[in-house]
Order: C-alpha cells, then structure tokens, then sequence
C-alpha cells in the first residue's frame, strides 16, 4: 500500500509543533496560551467571583462560564467581531469539556470566568482553546479532578489523521474531509468532549478515538511541563 | 520517601504526589486508594505524613480565624458590609463591636470607604461574618495600605511571624499584615512606612527564593548603607558653599 501523503508532510500520527505557556496575562487570576503550530489560544480565568446578573446564581453549586472569540485578525479573511452562531457553540462546547472535571461545587452563588481567544487560526481552533482554558484553570487554583486534554481527529478520503489542518480540513479528494475534536481526561481516560462534522462508520470512530487517546497523552505531557515551569515556553 | 522529611514540589491537579497507606490527605488533595491525588495545583507539601497543597496563584480563600483588612461598602440597620475580595459578602455585625454604637448612627463608627482590620469569625451559606472583638483590630485611622497578591502573604510573615517582625524591627513601623493581601504600615515618619513598603514589595519579587530572611536581612543593609552614603555626598557641596 503507498503511504499516505499529508499536505504538509506530517506522518499520520504526527502533531504539528505544539507550544504551551501558563501566565501570560498577569491582570487575570490564572491564564495560559497553547498552540498546534499556526493555531493559537489564549485563556485567562477569572474568579471565583460574584455572578452578575443575580438571577442567573445557582445557589446549589457555582457556574462555569466560558467565551471563546476568534479575533477578526486571526485568519486572512478579516471574520466579523462580535458573537456569532459558531462562537456560542463553541463557548458551551468549551464549558461542558471541562465540566467534568472543575470541582466548584463549594463555590454557590459564584461564577468563574473562562475567556478563550483564537490570535491566529489555522485549524483545530477549539482543542486548542479548551487545552488553554484547561491550563488557565488549574493555573488560577480552582479546584479540578483532572486535566484533559483536546486533540482533533480527522478523516481524509479513508485515512485518519490526527490534529487536522486548515489545509486538511478543505480536502477535496475522495470521500471528502471529516473532523473529531475530542477531549479526554487524563487518568480515568475518559471522553469528555466528542464532536463530528463529516461521515464516518462507526468502526472508523473507534478507532479514530483511540487514535485521538494515544495523541491526547502527548499534548498532556506538554500541559504537565508548561505547568510545572510558570512563565517559560515549553516546545513539543 | 521516608529519608525526606519535606518535600516541595509543583503538582497539577490529577497527579498522583505520594502512594502508600500511612499518608494523609490535607488540603487540596484527595485519598484514592492508596494513592494521594492533588486537586489542585501549587506547591505539593509533606509535614509528619500530611500531604497538603500550597496554593501559588488565584484568589484568596478565607478561612475561619483569618486577620483581612477589608472595606466598608454598605451600612445596613444592624451592622456593615464590608468589601474583603472575596465573592461572598462579608458581614460585621454590631453585636461583633467591643463598644457602643448608636443604632441610629452607625456612621459615627465606621463609614462608607473605611478600612477595617477584622477577623473571619465564622463562614456559612449566607457569607463570612466578621469580628473587631479582639485586640488590634478595629478601624484604621492613619497610616498607609498596600495591595499584593494574597498567596504571597505566607512569604511576608515568614516562619513563625520572623520575616515580618525582622521588617518591624528595622522600620521601627507597625505593620498588620491581611490574610486576603492587603498590608496596613503605620509608622513614627513617611520614610519608615516607605522603607517598609519597598521591603514588601523586595520580598515579593523574589518569594519564589529560599533562605530570604538572609537575604532582606542584607537588603536592610545595603539601604543603611546608601541612606548613609547619600548624606556624605551632600556634605561635601555644603563645606564649598
């Protein structure tokens, strides 16, 4: 069988260089950037603090709150600012990743503020984000079970592939493009997070998650290291 | 393990810090089996078989017993709500204030904008209820308040209180140090209290350091030494004129 060829020459199970960095922006209570090559995220945390506006309080346990925002620079084609329908999507997909795994049950009537920004997009845009916003919270002190980490799964003609590109992501040949972003938690290496654009059998998902759980733990390793050693940025 | 009687490290929440039975779990961590996990991150702790974590960056947690400098932000008909940075509301009843106040006019007391040196007397549901009961707390009259980050209070009290009794010493100012990062100097003259500021701030800087009593104890040295220096220059301009 011939190998299978990636636009940008990567092996099939090869990530594009990663970056991670946790305190970057110093006003906020924990912050952190990651990135998978081209892509970057930032995130900062906020909080726990007072939840404005008050009906919205859970007297029960505290909320999560998570933006994601692409800046309007962050791809060629100048994207209008402001919310859209795509953003809200990801800012409640970004919100139940980490769910599982934020312990803020202790914190009633209170909020804690996850802002997740895309500066450049190239891709796999949301498992960037929810690595840093992951990152940014342990970083702010916030109780959590876990980390977990995201990684995009993709699919193209019959090939999987991990971490897709934006060039992979417009595939044309064959059966056409179809990309996973999955989230899994480190120890108990669960799914938290799992969505699919595209066709695939459910026997190729299969393996496609196991493929994206292999990929996951190297992308942990790196969050591990850039925890561990605040303000420097750590390369893999 | 056992030959290391302390050890520090940084852990990320979900690690596994030590395994074994006769290990147990203090703050921040959690007993899985055998296994001690952290659930959150900082600085990863072990006195006499208690494995606690030391928080090194997010907000303030209060806790019962705590001393913070907080500000009045409301009066209501039997006591004040006072602004600690915290997302609970802070209560100081007048039931918790060693004198007597006119229900009428509680401003006479304390009033909007007033900072207060209390303690967490207890927390519940509704908030934190606070105290002025015991001795050096009460209102803040004179002298001057500074902020810093609340997880670098430990560093500023240093063991057993020596780093901030080594700062009163050599200010000669009075210094009360909030659980929830506000720092209030009083002082005889304006250059002790700053003198006292800038060694807050010199040991904030550099809290990550070990052995940084030493290290003040030779800064307070050097800025003798340049007070001192600074005097000598402006003699000499003087014998010319």
């Amino acid at each position: 069988m011939v190998e299978f060829k990636r636009p940008d020459k990567r092996a099939v199970n090869d990530i594009r260089p990663m970056k991670a960095k946790v305190g970057i922006v110093p006003n906020a209570d924990g912050s952190a950037m990651f990135s998978f090559g081209e892509t970057i995220a930032i995130a900062a945390v906020y909080g726990p603090k007072e939840l404005h506006p008050r009906n919205q309080r859970n007297p029960a346990k505290g909320t999560l709150r998570c933006t994601y925002n692409m800046n309007s620079f962050s791809v060629s084609d100048r994207i209008r600012p402001g919310p859209s329908r795509r953003s809200t999507e990801i800012s409640k997909i970004t919100g139940w990743s980490l769910e599982p795994v934020v312990m803020i049950n202790n914190f009633a009537n209170t909020v804690v503020d996850v802002h997740v920004q895309i500066i450049q997009a190239d891709a796999s845009t949301r498992c960037a984000g929810i690595n840093a916003a992951a990152m940014a919270l342990a970083h702010a002190g916030i109780p959590m079970r876990d980390l977990v980490s995201s990684i995009s799964v993709g699919k193209l003609d019959k090939q999987l592939v991990v971490d897709v590109d934006k060039a992979e992501e417009d595939w044309e040949e064959g059966e056409g493009p179809t990309d996973i972003a999955l989230t899994f938690s480190h120890n108990d290496e669960k799914l938290t997070h799992i969505q699919l654009d595209g066709i695939i059998s459910a026997k190729q998902l299969k393996e496609a998650v196991e493929l994206g759980k292999q990929a996951s733990k190297r992308v942990y390793d790196l969050q591990k290291k850039a925890l561990k050693s605040v303000g420097e940025e750590i390369t893999g | 393990m056992t030959e290391k009687e302390k050890m520090r490290e940084i852990v990320i929440p979900g690690e596994t810090i030590v395994s074994g039975d006769d290990y147990l779990p203090g703050e921040g961590t959690e007993k899985q089996g055998k296994d001690i996990i952290a659930m959150k991150y900082g600085l990863a702790e072990e006195q006499s078989r208690l494995v606690k974590i030391i928080p090194l960056s997010g907000t303030y947690s209060p806790r019962r017993g705590n001393v913070i400098i907080g500000k009045v932000e409301e009066l209501t008909f039997n006591g004040w709500v006072l602004d600690i940075d915290t997302p609970e509301r802070a209560f100081l009843s007048l039931m918790e204030v060693p004198r007597y106040v006119n229900k009428d006019a509680l401003e006479e007391v304390m009033d909007l904008g007033d900072m207060v040196v209390a303690k967490i007397w207890s927390i519940n549901k509704r908030g934190i209820d606070l105290s002025i009961k015991s001795r050096g707390l009460g209102k803040i009259e004179e002298g001057m308040i500074i902020e810093v980050n609340p997880n670098k209070v430990p560093r500023i009290i240093g063991k057993e209180g020596s780093m901030i009794s080594l700062i009163k010493d050599e200010t000669g100012c009075n210094i009360t140090v909030g659980q929830n990062g506000f720092i209030w100097i009083k002082g005889a003259k304006i250059e002790d209290e700053l003198l006292a500021k800038k060694a807050i701030l010199f040991i904030v800087e550099r809290s990550f350091i070990s052995g940084l009593t030493e290290e003040v104890n030779k800064w307070f040295g050097g800025q003798i030494k340049s007070a001192t220096a600074s005097v000598k220059d402006t003699e000499p301009k003087e014998d010319k004129k």
